[in-house]
């Protein structure tokens, strides 16, 4: 590549980089400000008088920390459950041949597509007659099955990615079909699961609609979030963002050697 | 390799100790299976079963009564257009963006880790929390304003709804900010099973870089670029909570509106029908990339 060329592919990167970062500075920047620097014009853009009095008083608001309870809830109820139904449907997948499979495969596929706002209002009405409408195990339910499509997709990549041979070893030397899944699979499955679990908790931390319409007192965070905004100030808001934007932050630091394996085979 | 199925199905018998169990059980895959089978029943067909029943079913029996309210209500048309404009601006830029994006990448700049890192973050931020961040920059006494101040031009109201087009072009902002690096990873893990040699191949014989991508990359990436397409115009239609966050009920969208029937006027049964409204355009999208696509040569499925 010549050295203008290089040059340019710099500046693209650093402009791309500054359009990406630059929010997510800024609206650190504005939770992390003071409400009396926050109402000065124009607003510093260096972090100049930095207090935690917004983050604070945003937590200490009504329904934020039991909306953060709920929202963990929700969250790790979620992945447990998507676990629990979606890992033995997607060792099926990689391991076997069964009539059927490649409808059952579609039919998973195809669930992506539904949007979750067609779920989400019949839902409450069956939730309503089951009890189940305004707590965490209905809004864990709906993430759960938003979730299973993908869980199952993706833990199936991985276990095909698992040696078969060492498996039937295991079992030669008379292991048990689960003893040689618990002790030889799963050890090696385990970094994408726990990458997979991942993608779950933060696809039900990120849930907006289907929490909003299935609850009305345990409101996840976002919800709580999204219904206090009209009414709320300036400085809830921005402090709101940040406390939805930081998880991010971590997750992706944590699953960015995944990440391409992840959403690059299994959407393919 | 003993007893290797057709799939290599994992001892069926073969390699049990002799005298277990292989008698006429159900198979193994069907047992694993059932319980996400049942759960996806009960958890997708039975509301979209029940949704439908709630959008046509009265207290009278059928009814369309529900249907006419919606279509009555000019924010429904008002959500209806606003959908469709976004849909139609945001795809082309976003995939644009991605696509310059993979190429840089794959230029293999410094930093490159760095800046992927902060490239994706985005993918794990919710609709609503990029809304309030882009609050942060486009309201009145925001950081846009405050920029221009710096410069010496004088504030705009971005986000009034005197000013629909900027209205507009926040809410493109934010989605572009926000929803680009889910199509920017599907084109680089897409770019990864491209072979560098053809690229390399297509440079000793003379071609420029424009024409390698156009000529190389871009046909290998297809099959990347459909999936990513269907699934990104898909969760477009369902955007709500970025609109909600900038604009308020100003910006109407289809799926917030189903939220507003929901919530503020307690119509689920209207609401329902909105939400089969959107639920039919992602299927007349979905069909309708798939039978464009089909019908473009080279391509197959």
């Amino acid at each position: 590549m010549s050295r203008r060329g290089g040059l340019l592919v710099q500046l693209g990167c650093i402009a791309v980089t500054l359009f990406m970062g630059v929010p997510l500075y800024l609206i650190a920047l504005a939770a992390l400000s003071s409400r009396e620097s926050l109402n000065r014009f124009p607003l510093p853009l260096l972090p100049t008088s930095l207090s935690g009095e917004t983050m604070s008083t945003f937590l200490r608001s009504t329904g934020i920390v039991g909306g953060l309870i709920n929202s963990v809830t929700v969250g790790l109820g979620t992945v447990a459950l998507s676990l629990a139904v979606g890992l033995p449907a997607g060792y099926a997948l990689a391991r076997y041949a069964f009539r059927g499979r490649d409808p059952y495969q579609l039919a998973l596929l195809l669930t992506r597509a539904l949007p979750i706002v067609v779920l989400s209002v019949p839902l409450a009405r069956i939730f309503l007659d089951t009890g189940l409408y305004d707590t965490s195990y209905g809004v864990t339910l709906l993430h759960t099955a938003l979730a299973l499509p993908t869980t199952i997709l993706i833990t199936s990549a991985i276990f095909l990615g698992v040696s078969r041979e060492q498996e039937e070893a295991a079992m030669i030397f008379g292991a048990s079909p689960l003893r040689a899944f618990v002790r030889v699979v799963l050890p090696q499955a385990l970094p994408g699961i726990a990458a997979s679990a991942m993608f779950t908790f933060v696809l039900s931390w990120n849930e907006v609609l289907g929490a909003s319409i299935l609850t009305l007192n345990r409101r996840t965070l976002p919800a709580q979030v999204l219904a206090t905004l009209a009414d709320s100030p300036l400085a809830f808001r921005f402090a709101g963002g940040l406390a939805l934007v930081l998880p991010a932050l971590v997750f992706i630091a944590v699953v960015r050697r995944y990440l391409l394996n992840m959403w690059g085979t299994t959407l393919r | 390799m003993l007893a290797a199925g057709p799939r290599g199905q994992p001892v069926p018998g073969g390699l049990m100790p002799p005298g277990a169990r292989r008698r006429g059980r159900p198979p193994a895959a069907l047992l694993l299976i059932a319980p996400s089978i049942v759960f996806m029943a009960a958890l997708f067909l039975w509301p979209l079963v029940a949704g439908v029943t709630q959008a046509f079913t009265g207290p009278g029996g059928p009814t369309t009564a529900y249907v006419r309210r919606m279509a009555d209500d000019p924010y429904f048309w008002d959500a209806t257009r606003n959908t469709a404009l976004l849909i139609v601006v945001l795809i082309p830029l976003q995939f644009a963006l991605a696509l310059a994006m993979a190429l840089l990448l794959r230029q293999r700049p410094r930093f490159a880790g760095l800046h992927f890192y902060i490239w994706v973050v985005p993918l794990a931020i919710s609709d609503l929390a990029a809304g309030l961040v882009w609050l942060s920059v486009f309201t009145d006494r925001g950081y846009l304003n405050s920029v221009l101040d710096h410069l010496g031009a004088g504030p705009y109201a971005w986000l009034s709804f005197e000013n629909p087009s900027t209205m507009f072009l926040a809410v493109v902002v934010a989605e572009l900010w926000r929803a680009t690096s889910m199509v920017f990873v599907i084109v680089v893990a897409g770019l990864q099973n491209v072979p560098r040699d053809y690229d390399e191949a297509a440079a000793v014989f003379g071609a420029t870089y424009r024409q390698r991508v156009r000529h190389v990359l871009l046909p290998q990436l297809r099959p990347s670029l459909q999936v990513a397409l269907i699934l990104r115009t898909i969760l477009a239609l369902e955007a709500f909570a970025v609109a909600q966050a900038l604009t308020g009920r100003n910006f109407p969208l289809l799926v917030g509106e189903t939220y507003q029937w929901y919530y503020q006027l307690q119509n689920p049964n209207v609401a329902t029908a909105i939400a089969l409204v959107v639920l039919a355009l992602s299927i007349v999208a979905a069909v309708g990339y798939l039978r464009l696509m089909r019908g473009q040569p080279g391509m197959h499925g």
